[in-house]
């Protein structure tokens, strides 16, 4: 068994040993740690001096089949895998600190643990599979073990129809994306599924002009959907803020990066020209990301949904990265994707905290709360810098090469996309109003009389923030940690894609 | 082993039961399943014992298909199909007896079952004929013994009116199909002059033959045979007969008829398909009826109550997937590409498991709750985890979410028909998929989501026992299905 197989497939098994009876906390909290640092492993094995191939494979053959593309179970990383795989890995680790002990539970509370297993082992799947159809299987396995956390174990009265609304929106996006994928494979010759010889397929013998607009149009409202683009974004908001903390968590800080993964991945190697012809689609829908996005978040009355919609906001960036298709531009994408998962899940364990503390996010029933609990202040602040950019953070870093990548090219004249850099530039200042205005409304000014102090955070939930926070603030320091990886991966994809 | 002692077999073990029946003490009668349990499982190690004979000449092959070893998965599917039926039988027997008894009497809780259980086994034999019939006469005689016996076993629970009237149901519109399929047959004779499958095949290929006869035996044969699986606009009974039968019957129905008749459908439809003159036409009606089929399945099960009868419309829905693959039945141009069989084929072998499952689970429930109503399910993952882990994994298997058997078959169904440019379908497909996400989940909800005020209201929490047999094929089956939904070629290498 090679390494990726077990990272892939221990927190199923352990999801499995659950159910039949072994202690939930401590077998999740065992196997995200061993996943953790197998992934810390593989990223120290990981040579950086191969450029951008796969690395690590690992293939099992399952069916050869007349009229059937081969199929078999495949592994392996590529730069941008392996930064998605640390991703995964690293915010699993976490949400599984900061869930209830089993005790305080109301009900199920191995099925409680068990979901999230499947929740993380469904994204580390699906980020190191390098079979096309287990990229899309493995992203699948979340989908039950969603709808069934945010029914039973969600927040607020109507989680029920918000469970329906994420798992019926996500089901259709999943259905669109395996049509555009089916087209996709059938189109390239249709004798395999796996992602690198498909990739090779379509620079030799790549599918007509029309036939790639058809497939990236299906594979953009696919992704698109799944990643929250404009105007797929409805579902998302509401959801996490229904949604338990480390659900909150994986699905904002790893699951939706799926989406653009297999934008890059998938679509953009598949139907390069299909890509072009969607680039001035691609700009717009971003900006609405951005800005109408950006605005609606500034609207919002309560932490929880500010902060669901502008993990929505966020992903316009990472289009614009991609849109840029330079070498800067999309390894900021590629950084961006981490920094932002590590980041929103870090607000979004805080938020669940003060959730669960103060029984409310409203921002006009929170305030002054800084002086009670200094500790998660201070680390919420760092978070909310984060998020909205400032030095010293992963996002910084990440943001710096998305708009000079993008804005690369400006001497030779202004097009679409210097234009959209400059508005998506607003999206920084959006940012940070309401981050701002978040943090002084619930942690300045007067305290509220029925606000009772509870303690501050303890250990338990301290160490999980500071994971995540040491790994924004040592990206955000240094960059090249990450880059050296991303970087021979996107130059790859950049030639395929000519 | 020849192959038909298959067949031979399993008639002797339903003779011996009922034997048992007439003979044993009452109090012993419930082993009469069990020897049917224990003998179906020896036929089932039997079936990879087959040796195909050397000649086929002789009146017998003219009946019987030789060299078919997509027959044997039939088989296998009709004896799994019957093995399980048995365990609910079992189970289910309080609730025959309560129907059966005269309710001034009483009744033995044993009474009354021996017929129950035999009759299923002598259905297995004419499901096993079926899967190899390759004429007229030996699929219209098997065709007619398993129905026959359905007719019985539906109305078994004769004191209870729904099982009554699915019965009669079943009975009147059953007749009108053997009629529409006799006519069928009757003209297919008369433009080929044949009653052998090859034969006709090869007289349907000429290209002087009178098409519009030849298509109006089709249409006959289409009516038939869209009523035994299920397809719209002749799938009104599936319904009420689901609903009324008693639920080891109504699983019977569900998986072993249907299997049976898609194994038909292939063979009778095949021939017409072949037929370069016959091919479009017969094409465009079996799009249109899949079309029908997807949507009417798929749109009324959604605000289905009760959970038997959501069943039966999902089992429409099924058809109707099943029927897109027939549908889409590549041309002779297309070389190499998906064969409608092997799709039609494995679709059903993951039904199988994932219908199984699912009417396990409300066979077992039905002992501890009354009714099948979806709400009576409530606080199920308190009373049973098990149950409801099975009864999830059943869910999404028939909804098709990845890494269940159930993908690999809309997967493929998919695949099909856009490698065959039937995009209608395909779309029409994806929507039926989506509504399937709906109504296969909305079980979940009183599973797995009843608050705490639910069971304030008064209604005892106690465990629901699981009988062990249940148990154990339960554990098969969901085992199967994952395993099957990460690798299709466990159940492919079964039958290819």
């Amino acid at each position: 068994m090679s390494i990726l197989e077990i990272i892939v497939f221990l927190p199923l098994l352990a999801a499995l040993a659950i159910g039949m009876g072994a202690p939930a906390r401590y077998t999740a909290l065992s196997t995200s740690m061993l996943v953790l640092i197998m992934s810390l492993v593989s990223a120290i094995q990981f040579s950086t001096s191969i450029e951008g191939t796969l690395q690590m494979v690992s293939t099992r053959p399952l069916l050869e089949m007349a009229g059937f593309p081969f199929l078999s179970l495949s592994f392996g990383l590529d730069g941008i895998s392996l930064v998605m795989l640390l991703l995964s890995a690293i915010v699993m680790v976490a949400a599984v600190l900061v869930s209830p002990k089993e005790a305080e539970l109301e009900s199920h509370p191995r099925l409680y643990y068990l979901s999230l297993l499947l929740i993380s082992g469904g994204a580390l799947g699906a980020f190191c599979s390098t079979d096309l159809f287990f990229l899309y299987a493995f992203h699948e396995l979340a989908l039950i073990p969603t709808f069934l956390m945010i029914g039973i174990f969600g927040a607020g009265s109507d989680r029920l129809k918000t469970a329906w609304t994420i798992t019926i929106y996500l089901g259709v996006g999943s259905l669109v994306l395996l049509v555009g994928l089916i087209v996709a494979v059938s189109g390239l010759g249709g004798s395999t599924f796996n992602i690198e010889e498909l990739t090779a397929l379509a620079i030799e013998n790549p599918m007509t002009s029309q036939m790639q607009n058809w497939v990236f149009f299906l594979l953009l409202v696919g992704f698109g959907i799944l990643v929250s683009l404009f105007p797929f974004h409805s579902w998302a908001a509401p959801a996490y803020a229904a949604a338990p903390t480390p659900v909150a968590m994986l699905h904002a800080g790893v699951l939706k990066k799926f989406g653009l993964y297999g934008i890059i991945r998938v679509a953009l190697p598949f139907a390069p020209s299909g890509a072009e012809s969607f680039l001035n689609v691609i700009l717009f829908l971003m900006l609405g990301n951005i800005i109408y996005i950006g605005l609606v978040t500034i609207a919002q009355k309560s932490l929880d949904r500010m902060l669901g919609y502008s993990s929505v906001m966020h992903m316009g960036y990472i289009f614009l990265g991609l849109a840029a298709g330079n070498e800067l531009g999309m390894s900021g994408a590629v950084l961006l994707m981490f920094a932002h998962g590590i980041s929103i899940a870090l607000l979004f364990a805080m938020s669940g905290w003060l959730r669960e503390k103060y029984g409310t996010l409203a921002f006009d029933k929170l305030g002054g709360i800084g002086k009670q609990v200094p500790k998660l202040t201070l680390i919420f602040g760092f978070a909310a810098f984060a998020s909205a950019g400032l030095p010293g953070f992963a996002n910084f870093a990440a943001e710096v090469e998305v708009f000079i990548g993008a804005f690369a090219g400006a001497e030779d004249g202004f097009g679409w996309i210097q234009w959209a850099t400059i508005i998506s530039l607003w999206g920084v200042v959006i940012s940070a109003v309401y981050m701002l205005r978040a943090y002084r409304s619930i942690f300045m000014g007067p305290i509220p009389k029925k606000v009772e102090a509870p303690d501050d955070v303890g250990w338990d939930t301290r160490l999980p923030l500071l994971i995540l926070l040491a790994a924004l603030m040592a990206v955000g320091f240094v960059p090249e940690i990450l880059n050296q990886y991303i970087r021979p991966a996107v130059v790859m994809i950049l030639t395929t894609t000519g | 082993m020849p192959v038909y002692f298959l067949e031979i077999i399993v008639v002797a073990l339903g003779l011996l039961m009922l034997m048992v029946d007439a003979f044993a003490k009452i109090e012993e009668k419930r082993s009469i399943a069990w020897i049917g349990m224990v003998g179906l499982l020896i036929v089932l190690g039997l079936l990879f014992a087959v040796k195909w004979p050397e000649s086929t000449h002789g009146p017998f092959w003219q009946f019987y298909s030789a060299n078919d070893q997509i027959s044997l998965f039939y088989k296998g599917i009709a004896v799994i199909t019957t093995i399980i039926v048995l365990i609910m039988a079992v189970d289910f027997r309080h609730i025959v007896v309560a129907q059966t008894a005269d309710p001034e009497k009483g009744a033995h809780p044993q009474s009354g079952l021996g017929e129950f259980v035999a009759l299923p086994v002598f259905a297995c034999a004419g499901l096993m004929l079926m899967a190899s019939a390759n004429n007229l006469v030996s699929i219209f005689v098997s065709l007619e013994t398993v129905t026959i016996t359905f007719y019985i076993l539906v109305t078994y629970m004769r004191r209870n009116v729904g099982s009554l009237e699915a019965g009669v149901k079943y009975l009147i519109l059953g007749a009108l199909s053997t009629g529409f399929l006799v006519y069928g047959f009757a003209w297919l004779f008369g433009i080929t002059g044949s009653m052998q499958l090859s034969e006709i095949a090869s007289s349907l290929a000429d290209p002087e033959v009178n098409s519009a006869a030849a298509l109006f035996a089709f249409a006959l044969i289409l009516v038939a045979l869209a009523f035994k699986v299920g397809g719209a606009p002749f799938h009104f009974w599936i319904p009420d007969v689901y609903q009324g039968a008693p639920t080891p019957i109504t699983a019977f129905l569900s998986v072993g008829s249907k299997a049976a008749g898609f194994i038909i459908f292939l063979r009778l439809i095949g021939p017409f398909l072949a037929s370069d003159v016959l091919a479009e036409k017969a094409c465009l009606v079996l799009t249109i009826i899949a079309g029908i089929t997807l949507i009417m399945g798929n749109l009324a099960a959604i605000p289905q109550k009760n959970f038997k009868r959501l069943l039966a419309y999902s089992s429409v829905a099924h058809a109707g997937f099943l029927l897109v693959a027939l549908a889409s039945a590549p041309t002779k141009s297309a070389v190499g590409s998906l064969s409608p069989a092997v799709v039609v084929t494995f679709y059903l072998g993951a039904y199988l498991l994932m219908t199984l499952l699912a009417f396990l689970v409300v066979t077992t429930v039905r002992n501890s709750i009354v009714g099948e109503e979806i709400d009576s399910y409530k606080g199920l993952a308190k009373r049973s985890p098990f149950l409801a882990f099975t009864l999830i994994i059943a869910m999404a298997s028939l909804a098709g979410i990845p890494l269940t058997a159930g993908f690999y078959g809309k997967f493929f169904v998919f695949k099909i028909a856009a490698d065959q440019g039937n995009w209608t379908l395909l779309i029409i497909g994806l929507i039926g998929a989506a509504s399937g996400f709906y109504y296969y989940l909305k079980i979940a909800v009183p599973v797995f989501f009843a608050t705490a005020s639910d069971e304030d209201s008064g209604e005892e929490i106690s465990c629901i026992p699981v009988s062990a047999p249940a148990r154990a094929a339960m554990v098969v089956l969901t085992v199967a299905i994952i395993a099957a939904g990460v690798n299709p070629n466990l159940i492919i290498m079964l039958f290819s």
